[in-house]
C-alpha cells in the first residue's frame, strides 16, 4: 500500500536551512511538510558546526553589510553570484539577532554579543556559543521554534528518492518509509531542497552521515540545473589521528592560529617553507596552501603515519594550552589526547561545497516550483567560501526559500497519482533485491575512494578521466547491488538510493573539473596552475537522459553603486 | 601506529516477533576508536543488513546512536572499544525496530 501526503511546501531536510524555512512559510499562512531521512532537526551539517557564524551586527567594532559582502565577493574569486551574496550579507544582521531573541545565547561581552575575527574578513564579524557549541544551540533553538507551529508536520525516517512533475513543475516527490519500507506519495504546491551538500562522498570529511548531494541528484533528474560543482571546500588540518570522538574534526584551526600549533611533517620537521609559504613563527599559512603543502608532503613519503601532517602543542606551557582551550582540555583528555606530550595528525578533509542548485534572487531554481536553501544553493560563495558564511546562508536562505515557496500556497493541488507511478515502481523493484554481491554500502566506500584519490582538491585531466571511468563502472553495477529484500529499517536499501544519487552528482563534479583548465579557489589543476581570467564564468549542469551537460554562464554582478 | 587490539562484538539481532539471536563479529581495532567505528565497518564490510541508527558519526551533537553497550545505555560514538567482548544491545525501554534500532522519535514526528 502507498501511503499519499499532501502538503502546501514541502521542505526535504532538516537542518538548520530546513527548519528555517519551514518557519518562514508556516509564519506566512502554509501548510508545511518537514521531513528528514534521519531524525528532524538532529541530522545534516548545521548540528555539527562548532564554530562561527558571520554578520555585521558591528558589536564589537563599527561594521556595514558592505564590507562584509566585499570580503566574500574576494574570497570567492571573482565568481561570486553578487546579487545572491549580497542578499545573504545585508539580512544575515537581522537574522542574528532574530535567533538571539529565539534564545541560541551567542557569547557576550559585557553588554555586547562577542565577536571574533575569522580568516578571510577584514574586521572581527564571527558570533558564536561557548563552547564550540554554535551548531547544537542553532539547531535546538531552530527545533523548538519549529514545535510552535501547529501547520508544520515533521516527519523523520523518510526518504525521498525522486521529485514528480506535474506540467513541467515540481509537485511533489516519491519517498521510501525507513522504518516499514512503505512507499509513500506526497503532492506538494512548492518544494524546497534543503539537503545540504555532499561531502560525504569523500573519505575524509567533516559531514554527518547524509551530506551524499541527494537533493543536487533529485533536482538534476528533475530538470533542476546545478552551477560551480567542481568547487568542493577542503579544509587543510581536519583531525586525523589519534581517533577522537564528541568533537567536530575541524576543531584544530582557531588554536592554530591563537597558540601557534606547529605543522610538521612525518620526520617532525616544519616543511610549509618548502612549497613557498614559512610558517615565520606566525602560524597564518593560507588554507589552499596548508592543504597542497600537506597533499605533496605525504605524495613524498615524508608524511604522518596515518598520510597526513603532525599537528604540534607540545612547545606551549601547559598553563596557556588551558587557558586557550578551557573545558576542551578534558574532552580532550577522555580522548586519551595529552597535548603537552604528544603531537596529533591532521589531514585535509572535505567539508563544504560551494556549488549547487541553481537560483534567482527568490531561491527558485530552474524548475518552476522547486526552490533550494543553505549549503544546497551555488554561486553565493564563488569558488571558495569565507569562513563563518555556512550558518549564515541557513537563517537568511532558509527564510527566503521557506517565504518564496509560501507565496505559492494560493495554487491548486496537483494530482501527482499518474506521474509518480515511474517512480514508485523504482522503489518497488529495488526494494526486492535480495541476494549477493557488493552491498550499495561497500560500493559508497568504493565511490569514496574515487573522489578523494582523483576528484580532491588537487586535480590533472588523466585523474579525472579516470575518476569518470572508474564511476561509469560503479555505476553499471547499480542495477544489480542486493539491497537486501524487505525488511524494517533496510539501511541497506537506503545505501542503494544515496548511492543512486551520489554517482549522478559525482559525474558533474569531475565533469565540470575537467573542463575548467585553469586552477582558481578550491578547484586546482596540477596540469593548468593559475588563475586564467579568461575562465571567470560559472559552470552550469544539466541532465539530458543519462547524458551531463556543461555550459557557461556570466557571472551576476552587482552594479558599482550597489557596492558602493 | 598504534598496537592493534581485538574485540568480539556480540550484537543483538532481529525484530520484535523473532527468537532472541545474537551475531558475535571480531574488529580489530586501535585504541581510541569507538563502538560507533567499529559497527559501521560491519555495516560496509561484514553485513550491511545490520540496522544502526547514527548521524554525525564523531561528534556526540545527534544523540542518534544510543543504545546498550555492556548493559548500560550510552552513545555508540563515544563509547571506547575494549579487548575482550562487548554486549551491544537496543534499548530496552522502546519499542524494538530491528537490531540495534529503536522508535527514538518524538510522537508526533512518526509517519502515522
Amino acid at each position: 500500500m502507498v501511503q499519499y501526503l499532501e502538503t502546501d511546501v514541502l521542505i526535504i531536510g532538516s537542518g538548520g536551512a530546513g527548519m528555517y524555512a519551514a518557519i518562514a512559510a508556516a509564519d506566512h499562512g502554509a501548510n508545511v511538510l518537514l521531513l528528514d531521512k534521519s531524525i528532524v532537526g538532529r541530522s545534516g551539517a548545521t548540528i555539527m558546526a562548532q564554530m562561527t557564524v558571520a554578520a555585521a551586527v558591528g558589536e564589537e567594532e563599527p561594521d556595514d553589510w558592505r564590507f562584509h559582502l566585499k570580503d566574500t565577493i574576494a574570497a570567492g574569486r571573482d565568481l561570486v553570484d553578487e546579487p545572491l551574496a549580497k542578499i545573504l550579507c545585508q539580512r544575515a544582521p537581522e537574522k542574528i539577532w532574530q535567533m538571539e531573541e529565539w534564545g541560541v545565547g551567542w557569547a557576550r561581552s559585557g553588554n555586547h554579543l562577542t565577536q571574533v575575527h575569522a580568516p578571510g574578513h577584514d574586521r572581527k564579524r564571527c558570533v558564536y556559543v561557548d563552547f564550540l557549541n554554535t551548531g547544537p544551540a542553532t539547531a535546538r533553538t531552530l527545533r523548538n521554534q519549529v514545535r510552535k507551529f501547529d501547520n508544520i508536520r515533521r516527519v523523520s525516517d523518510l526518504i525521498v528518492t525522486d521529485l514528480v512533475l506535474q506540467d513541467g513543475r515540481a509537485a511533489g516527490a516519491v519517498a521510501l518509509h525507513l522504518e516499514t519500507g512503505q512507499a509513500v506519495t506526497i503532492a506538494a504546491k512548492a518544494t524546497v531542497i534543503a539537503t545540504g551538500g555532499l561531502t560525504s562522498m569523500y573519505n575524509r570529511n567533516s559531514a554527518s552521515a547524509n551530506m551524499g548531494g541527494d537533493g543536487y541528484a533529485l533536482g538534476l533528474r528533475a530538470g533542476a540545473e546545478l552551477i560551480d560543482m567542481e568547487f568542493v571546500q577542503f579544509f587543510p588540518i581536519g583531525h586525523l589521528a589519534p581517533r577522537m570522538t564528541g568533537m567536530d574534526p575541524i576543531m584544530w584551526d582557531p588554536f592554530r592560529y591563537k597558540l601557534g600549533g606547529r605543522l610538521l611533517n612525518g620526520k617532525k620537521e616544519e616543511f610549509t617553507q618548502n612549497y613557498g609559504a614559512p610558517e615565520d613563527g606566525k602560524y597564518v599559512v593560507t588554507r589552499d596552501a596548508a592543504t597542497y603543502a600537506i597533499f605533496k608532503e605525504v605524495e613524498a613519503g615524508r608524511g604522518s603515519p596515518h598520510g597526513g601532517a603532525w599537528l604540534s602543542f607540545e612547545h606551549i606551557p601547559e598553563a596557556d594550552l588551558r587557558a586557550a582551550f578551557g573545558p576542551v582540555i578534558d574532552k580532550l583528555a577522555n580522548n586519551g589526547i595529552d597535548l603537552t606530550k604528544m603531537a596529533i595528525e591532521v589531514a585535509p578533509i572535505a567539508h563544504y561545497h560551494m556549488g549547487g542548485l541553481r537560483t534567482d534572487d527568490s531561491l527558485a531554481t530552474t524548475l518552476p516550483h522547486l526552490f533550494a536553501t543553505g549549503e544546497a544553493v551555488g554561486g553565493a560563495n564563488g569558488a571558495n567560501r569565507l569562513s563563518g558564511n555556512a550558518i549564515s546562508e541557513t537563517f537568511v536562505f532558509g527564510e527566503l526559500a521557506g517565504r518564496s515557496a509560501a507565496a505559492l500556497s494560493h495554487s491548486a493541488m496537483p494530482d501527482i497519482h499518474h506521474a509518480a507511478q515511474p517512480f514508485l515502481d523504482i522503489i518497488a523493484e529495488a526494494s526486492n533485491r535480495a541476494g549477493g554481491g557488493m552491498t550499495p554500502t561497500a560500493a559508497i566506500a568504493s565511490l569514496q575512494t574515487i573522489m578523494a584519490e582523483d576528484v580532491g582538491p588537487f586535480r590533472t585531466a588523466d585523474g579525472l578521466r579516470r575518476a569518470l571511468d572508474n564511476l561509469a563502472q560503479l555505476a553499471a553495477t547499480l542495477p544489480e547491488l542486493p539491497t537486501g529484500g524487505a525488511m524494517a529499517f533496510n539501511q541497506q536499501l537506503a545505501d542503494w538510493f544515496g548511492l543512486r544519487n551520489m554517482l549522478v552528482v559525482a559525474r558533474t563534479i569531475a565533469t565540470a573539473a575537467l573542463a575548467r583548465t585553469e586552477s582558481r579557489g578550491a578547484h586546482q589543476r596540477e596540469d593548468h596552475p593559475g588563475l586564467d581570467q579568461a575562465w571567470t564564468y560559472n559552470q552550469v549542469v544539466r541532465l539530458d537522459g543519462d547524458d551531463i551537460r556543461l555550459f557557461r554562464s556570466e557571472v551576476r554582478r552587482l552594479a558599482q553603486e550597489e557596492l558602493a | 601506529m598504534s598496537e592493534r587490539l581485538t574485540t568480539n562484538l556480540k550484537i543483538r539481532r532481529g525484530t520484535p516477533g523473532d527468537a532472541e539471536a545474537y551475531d558475535v563479529i571480531e574488529f580489530e581495532f586501535e585504541a581510541g576508536q569507538s563502538v560507533l567505528d567499529a559497527l559501521r565497518w560491519i555495516r560496509s564490510n561484514r553485513d550491511a543488513s545490520l540496522a544502526v541508527r547514527y548521524s554525525c558519526i564523531n561528534a556526540n551533537a545527534c544523540k542518534e546512536c544510543v543504545m546498550r553497550i555492556d548493559g548500560r545505555t550510552g552513545y555508540a560514538c563515544t563509547t571506547a572499544l575494549k579487548p575482550g567482548e562487548m554486549l551491544i544491545e537496543p534499548l530496552p525501554n522502546k519499542r524494538l525496530i530491528r537490531d540495534l534500532v529503536t522508535d527514538t522519535l518524538p510522537p508526533d514526528e512518526r509517519l502515522a
